[in-house]
């Protein structure tokens, strides 16, 4: 009987094209076979989010786009384009 | 204080673009390690916030790091002569840790433009990559976010783990991003924090002789890849940061606020 786990892969890109540069990522692997932290990379695991797609991960979310407030125009935070993906995976060796 | 010691315009534009710099070696050897001592024997506790820097730690050996001629021509750059104590830390990880901290920028949201703390990162031994040094995102530091807000980061295009030799000095904008990173090594790594605030108006506080330099709009426009889109967003703030501390308000890059502060008034007579 397979034991699923999800695996999450957070990949935040240049631009809203999915097909654009990757310049921050994240992984959260719960197979408990990978544990992931800040720092422990060098390079993204994947160029792009249409490559991590073609590598069977599943896009559960988008970011959602809004236009700036009015006098928030110059003002930075968080990075805008966060694809959440997904994949299930069997524990079972 | 000698013009010699204090930083040029030139490092300066490299301190609001990557919001760090760092000095190399610049402790010498002895002092060292006499201030590591004194972090392992726990002898530098919390002091009052807001006490007047200069007087804390009389005597002892962190205290001569600080008053090393270059480290107060670092200090009277970005904060001005008698700054304030903020607080400090003597950062440790333990040998064998093997979880990187989260990504956090310090206290909460700073919504200042004028001015800003400095946080002063000293290296009193080797460390190496596999020691852990504190990594920073170069470029981070005008973003606006409560410390953890950013925890579930855990990679950038262009993040620098601080890899160096004993002695090393780095100075940051108190908005940076950082971590902690893990220790791999069987040695328990320190590192030495403080924070100063500015008890004067932070405006050509170093040496100006190059001003004018022509690199220096160059340095201003240098974009970090992590960026992305937001790239020019971000040289935004460095052209409202080098108004500020230069006292210079028409001063710009690429054209990129004054295009948009166009709005001539005069109107022409119908023909």
């Amino acid at each position: 009987m397979p034991q699923l786990r999800q695996k999450l892969l957070l990949l935040y890109l240049h631009n809203a094209d999915l097909n654009s540069q990757v310049v921050s990522w994240t992984l959260y692997d719960g197979t408990e076979k990978e544990t992931h932290t800040t720092g422990d990379s060098d390079a993204p695991p994947y160029s792009s989010v249409l490559a991590a797609m073609r590598d069977g991960w599943r896009v559960i979310q988008f970011p959602q786009q809004f236009p700036a407030y009015p006098g928030m125009e110059y003002n930075t935070s968080y990075l805008r384009y966060e694809y959440i993906l997904e994949k299930m995976e069997d524990t079972d060796g | 204080m000698d013009p010699k010691h204090l930083l040029t315009s030139r490092q300066m534009a490299r301190f609001v673009n990557d919001g760090c710099l760092r000095f190399d070696e610049l402790v010498p050897d002895d002092l060292n390690r006499a201030a590591c001592a004194e972090m392992e024997q726990g002898l530098l506790g919390v002091e009052p916030m807001g006490t007047p820097f200069l007087s804390l730690w009389p005597g002892r050996a962190i205290k001569k790091v600080f008053c090393l001629p270059e480290v107060e021509g670092i200090i009277h750059s970005l904060v001005g002569p008698d700054p304030q104590y903020d607080h400090h830390a003597v950062h440790i990880v333990d040998a064998g840790h093997l979880i990187g901290q989260a990504w956090h920028a310090d206290a909460i949201i700073d919504v200042r433009t004028t001015h800003f703390d400095i946080q002063i990162f000293y290296f009193p031994h080797d460390t190496p990559r596999e020691m852990g040094g504190t990594m920073l995102l170069p470029g981070s530091h005008f973003r606006r976010v409560s410390e953890t807000d950013i925890a579930r980061y855990q990679n950038f295009v262009g993040q620098t783990p601080l890899i160096c030799k004993a002695g090393t000095v780095v100075v940051v904008h108190h908005g940076i991003w950082h971590c902690a990173q893990p220790n791999r090594t069987d040695r328990r790594r320190y590192v030495f924090k403080l924070r100063l605030n500015p008890t004067v108006r932070q405006v050509r506080l170093w040496n100006t002789d190059d001003l004018d330099d022509p690199e220096i709009p160059v340095i201003l426009n240098t974009k970090h890849k992590w960026y992305g889109n937001e790239g020019r967003i971000e040289v935004v703030n460095r052209i409202k940061f080098w108004r500020s501390l230069t006292g210079n308000d028409r001063f710009d890059v690429l054209h990129l606020l004054s295009r948009i502060e166009n709005r001539p008034q005069r109107e022409l007579q119908a023909v």
